[in-house]
């Protein structure tokens, strides 16, 4: 049964990735991609992290993507304005772009090479570490008491985004607004 | 039946995942898209620490997989702020047309 699940979700992020960096229009690649993470947490369901599935809900697809889609429907851009139009999906144009399709081609070879090599590692039964070992609680303490200085810091890296992303998005108000010109 | 999945198997995933979210830097010639591509890369990521985490029987993975979403979002308001002073000034999101910094 989990087997079968995990097949699934795991069809479902890929097509969708896919579809994401096939796709012209930047409105639906943030729509499929919302679908890519909520398969994605199925998978750490499955994998026994019912906390990452949760924040993986919450904060990917509720409010990272959310911001993604404020600023394209902000900035109302249709689609790539390079002559793409004319050309079929999935042919990506001219040169460096062939040579970069090629490269992560390459890429995915290479990984899955080495991933080969690896001998066949299955997972523990679930039952024997369910119910100590994946609990909310047992990530709670570790991150409050072992990590407390990373997390901490995380707090300050939030601020200085927070101020960053105001002070670069403002309008400066000296500069020359097209009503003046 | 399907084949039971091992640690294999998603170290093989998130290696798919990985690589179309590379493509996608590649091969868009929008900087919405590449921005999302690099969200593809980075959960790719997060998959192989929560799978390996499932393997060894501990939760440091979750930890930094958390971590990371906390980058990812931080990365995501400053990468979208940077985008909307950009399109205000070339009104395009092609990555072709600031070059100004090219020598």
């Amino acid at each position: 049964m989990d087997a079968l699940f995990f097949w699934i979700f795991a069809a479902v992020t890929v097509v969708a990735s896919l579809l994401v960096v096939g796709q012209r229009n930047p409105m639906y690649s943030v729509l499929l991609l919302i679908v890519s993470f909520a398969a994605l947490s199925g998978l750490y369901v499955l994998l026994n992290a019912p906390f990452m599935a949760v924040v993986q809900i919450i904060i990917y697809a509720g409010a990272i993507m959310v911001l993604f889609l404020f600023v394209v429907m902000l900035l109302n851009v249709r689609s790539e304005e390079d002559g793409a139009e004319t050309r079929r999906p999935f042919d990506f144009g001219p040169g460096p772009r062939k040579f970069g399709a090629v490269l992560a081609l390459v890429l995915a070879v290479q990984l899955i090479w080495a991933l080969r090599r690896i001998a066949e590692a299955p997972f523990a039964p679930a039952a024997a570490n369910a119910a100590e070992q994946t609990s909310v609680t047992a990530i709670g303490l570790r991150l409050f008491r072992e990590y407390a200085f990373a997390f901490e810091a995380t707090s300050v890296l939030i601020l200085v985004a927070m101020v960053g992303a105001v002070i670069l998005a403002r309008r400066d108000p000296h500069a020359p607004t097209r009503k003046d010109q | 039946m399907l084949p039971e999945p091992t640690l294999n198997t998603y170290l093989a995933l998130s290696a798919v995942l990985f690589s179309i979210g590379t493509a996608g830097v590649f091969l868009r010639r929008n900087l919405i898209t590449i921005l999302l591509s690099i969200e593809v890369m980075l959960n790719a990521v997060n998959l192989t620490f929560v799978a390996v985490d499932r393997f060894l029987g501990t939760v440091d993975g979750q930890i930094i997989a958390f971590f990371v979403m906390t980058v990812a979002a931080a990365e995501a308001a400053v990468g979208l702020a940077i985008i909307i002073a950009l399109f205000r000034h070339r009104q395009s999101l092609s990555p072709d047309a600031f070059t100004s910094l090219k020598w």
